[in-house]
């Protein structure tokens, strides 16, 4: 029992006063910027980063931990009174959850979600703890050619799945991939993309082109749609749920949790699949089918249950293999390099009070969110009133202040303003931010592997794939390029092909059935252009794992309209 | 000729309306009903959603009097708005609702309708809730 002798350790460092002060601020923070559509967790964290290079890391990324799982509480409560969801991941539970506020039952809704959210980000944080150890151990035992193909899936994961357009999200991966070759190359010595100007020879700073994309970017999209439709939320007194709801939820919630745990922790991650999968299965397992669509409460018990429990998924490859899958946890990563602490298989050696303490914090972090949110939700929903001009002069202030002081050179604040333009153009033409970030981030990394494979083989190129393990990867990742083009082909071949499948099977049809309607529904409700090929996906979101991957994708278009970027909220 | 009226979805607002109507079949005049928000918050309750304008205008059209209804959202204040309503269409009286507020909050926020009061060039009538 040597890891629960570790994290009891982790519990006794998370639990000192000033530690537990950094929770509450983190959760505190976290929710409130959960809330706010536009904003999310990971900009908060990069924000924050240059103030906190005063503090211990230990009580830095707990409040960071903090600020992560206070995001995903807090983009329930504007999903469900408002229906514009505060993060991506919340975008399910405006379905259900937004009818049952209508329909005056907002407040076991919002009890619905925080209950559930401390449920599933409990039990996942636990199977954080179980599943860490073993994936370290098996990641130490990895050679280079195996890391850089596991690397190259989660660019392709990231890219090619989550996106509402493949070509969009290459070619924002591409930006951050050059972002991140700025400055002298670590092997040889040459300069790459310095344009003959010494300063950018150290390359480009992770943090300023974070706070950059992510703050000054919003910030001029904002200014340049300032004025819109103020929308009103649906008033509520303090969530509660009776005993009906408590029967009707407790189920959704473990499945919401089984779904989202490893979601989160495969390097394709992010919490928008298994949102989606565990409505369908509600839907389809529910004994009120007929609610669903007027407001069920499993339809916002499940889908709320799995992004939590797929938040803490996410950490497992990021604190096991230094892997990210979401731009939170890249900028987290980012945010070990600041701090001198290597991430990888060996942050669980070299810094096992850090990792311990972080992992006791999420289940301090996790009951603090509970305790705060289930009384305080209408409260929460109250922050939406402020003026967007105080909120956003607020962040540029901090933006500016954090880019100048992680090197205090002034030109790091040209830097700032450019790379701000680029993220503003980038929400003109839709391009997402995930990529550019999990490229900027991981691309270094990326390339160190890439180099040390290539010199472990003498410069012999077969020295990719020399180890058993990056062969499988590989031929996961050309899988998964290869099967939307399969699936197209066939569709077009036979037009009537996916129809007429769906209803040859039973239990697919019956998915194919209530898949539809979710995205219909969303249609309606939020004013979107219909997505043209709903039928197709239901019947991959039925079969599990990554024959679902696609069906995301065939969602995405609704949120490729000027509003897009609310959604993506990182 | 016409009357103005602000209105927000208030109790306040609501006796305002009510009174605005009463006095537009009265006097047989047009009725300006002014509902703005400063629109850049993502959510402002004084902003009437789309049900409630279909309700205004049901109950405007029930009681049959013409009628115009602004929704401005042009970053100017509440005051600003329903002075500039009356100012365009030439109004001959402004009504709004009315609320008890303590001498702290007119400090800090100041007091639309003190602001109408005092700068409208046509008779102000102000209506108490309930």
């Amino acid at each position: 029992m040597d890891t629960l002798n570790l994290l009891m350790q982790g519990f006794a460092t998370a639990a000192t006063p000033m530690n537990l002060l950094y929770a509450f601020l983190g959760v505190l923070l976290g929710t409130a910027v959960g809330v706010l559509p536009g904003i999310g967790p990971a900009m908060a964290v990069a924000l924050l980063l240059p103030l906190t290079y005063g503090l211990e890391p230990t009580s830095a990324f707990i409040m960071f931990a903090g600020i992560y799982y206070g995001g995903m509480y807090g983009g329930s409560t504007t999903s469900i009174l408002l229906n514009t969801p505060g993060e991506s991941a919340t975008v399910i539970t405006a379905i259900e959850g937004h009818r049952m506020a209508k329909a005056g039952r907002a407040a076991q809704a919002l009890a619905t979600a925080a209950i559930g959210s401390f449920v599933a980000g409990t039990i996942g944080t636990a199977l954080l703890v179980a599943f860490a150890p073993p994936v370290v151990d098996f990641a130490v035992s990895l050679g280079p050619s195996s890391y850089l193909a596991i690397m190259v899936l989660a660019f392709i994961a990231v890219t090619a799945i989550l996106g509402s357009s493949k070509l969009r999200g290459f070619a924002s991966l591409g930006l951050g991939l050059a972002i991140g070759l700025v400055g002298i190359d670590p092997v040889t010595g040459q300069q790459r993309l310095v344009f003959g100007q010494p300063l950018l020879a150290d390359g480009l700073d992770v943090i300023v082109v974070a706070v950059a994309i992510f703050a000054v970017g919003e910030a001029l999209w904002i200014a340049a749609h300032l004025r819109r439709n103020p929308l009103s939320t649906i008033p509520v007194g303090r969530p509660w749920m009776g005993k009906q709801d408590w029967k009707r939820s407790w189920k959704p919630w473990l499945r919401g949790t089984a779904y989202g745990f490893p979601f989160g922790a495969l390097p394709a991650g992010g919490a928008e699949v298994p949102t989606f999968l565990s409505y369908v299965t509600e839907k389809r397992l529910s004994k009120h089918k007929e609610e669903f669509g007027h407001g069920a409460i499993e339809g916002v018990a499940g889908p709320e249950a799995a992004n939590n429990a797929s938040a803490a998924g996410t950490l497992t490859p990021m604190l096991a293999l230094g892997l990210p899958t979401n731009a939170t946890a890249a900028v987290m990563l980012a945010a070990f390099t600041q701090y001198g602490i290597q991430p990888g298989p060996l942050l669980f050696d070299n810094e096992p009070d850090l990792v311990w303490a972080l992992i006791a914090s999420l289940f301090i972090g996790n009951t603090l969110l509970l305790l705060i949110n289930l009384p305080l939700a209408p409260l929460w929903a109250k922050l939406l009133q402020i003026p967007r001009p105080y909120l956003y002069a607020g962040i540029l202030f901090f933006a500016t202040l954090g880019a100048y002081a992680v090197n205090l050179q002034a030109f790091d604040l040209a830097i700032l303003l450019v790379l701000g333009l680029l993220g503003f153009a980038m929400r003109r033409f839709g391009l997402p931010i995930l990529p550019l970030v999990i490229g900027l981030i991981l691309g270094p990394r990326a390339e160190g592997q890439l180099r040390k494979a290539l010199q472990l083989s003498g410069g012999d190129v077969a020295g990719l794939w020399s180890e058993p393990i990056a062969i499988g990867v590989y031929i996961a990742v050309a899988a998964l390029l290869a099967l939307p083009l399969v699936l197209a082909l066939v569709r077009r071949r036979r037009p009537q092909a996916a129809a007429a499948l769906a209803a040859a099977e039973g239990p697919t049809a019956a998915a194919a059935a209530v898949a539809e309607e979710p995205a219909t529904d969303r249609a309606a409700a939020r004013d979107r252009a219909a997505a043209t090929d709903q039928a197709a996906a239901p019947d991959q979101a039925a079969a599990p794992d990554r024959a679902a991957a696609p069906a995301p994708e065939e969602r995405q278009p609704h949120h490729k309209d000027s509003h897009s970027h609310e959604k993506e909220s990182l | 000729m016409s009357i103005v009226v602000g209105y927000i979805p208030t109790p306040e607002g609501e006796a305002a309306f009510e009174r605005a109507i009463a006095e537009a079949s009265k006097a047989a005049a047009k009725l300006v009903v002014v509902n703005s928000s400063r629109g850049d918050a993502v959510v402002d309750q004084r902003f009437a959603q789309e049900e409630q304008i279909a309700a205004l205008q049901s109950r405007l059209d029930a009681a049959e009097v013409e009628h115009v209804l602004l929704q401005p959202l042009r970053g100017h204040d509440a005051a600003e708005e329903v002075l500039d309503a009356a100012e365009s269409h030439g109004a001959e009286l402004i009504v709004i609702g009315l609320r008890k507020r303590s001498p702290v909050g007119k400090l800090i926020m100041g007091s639309t309708a003190q602001r109408i009061l005092l700068e409208a060039r046509c008779p102000v009538l102000a209506v108490k809730a309930g």
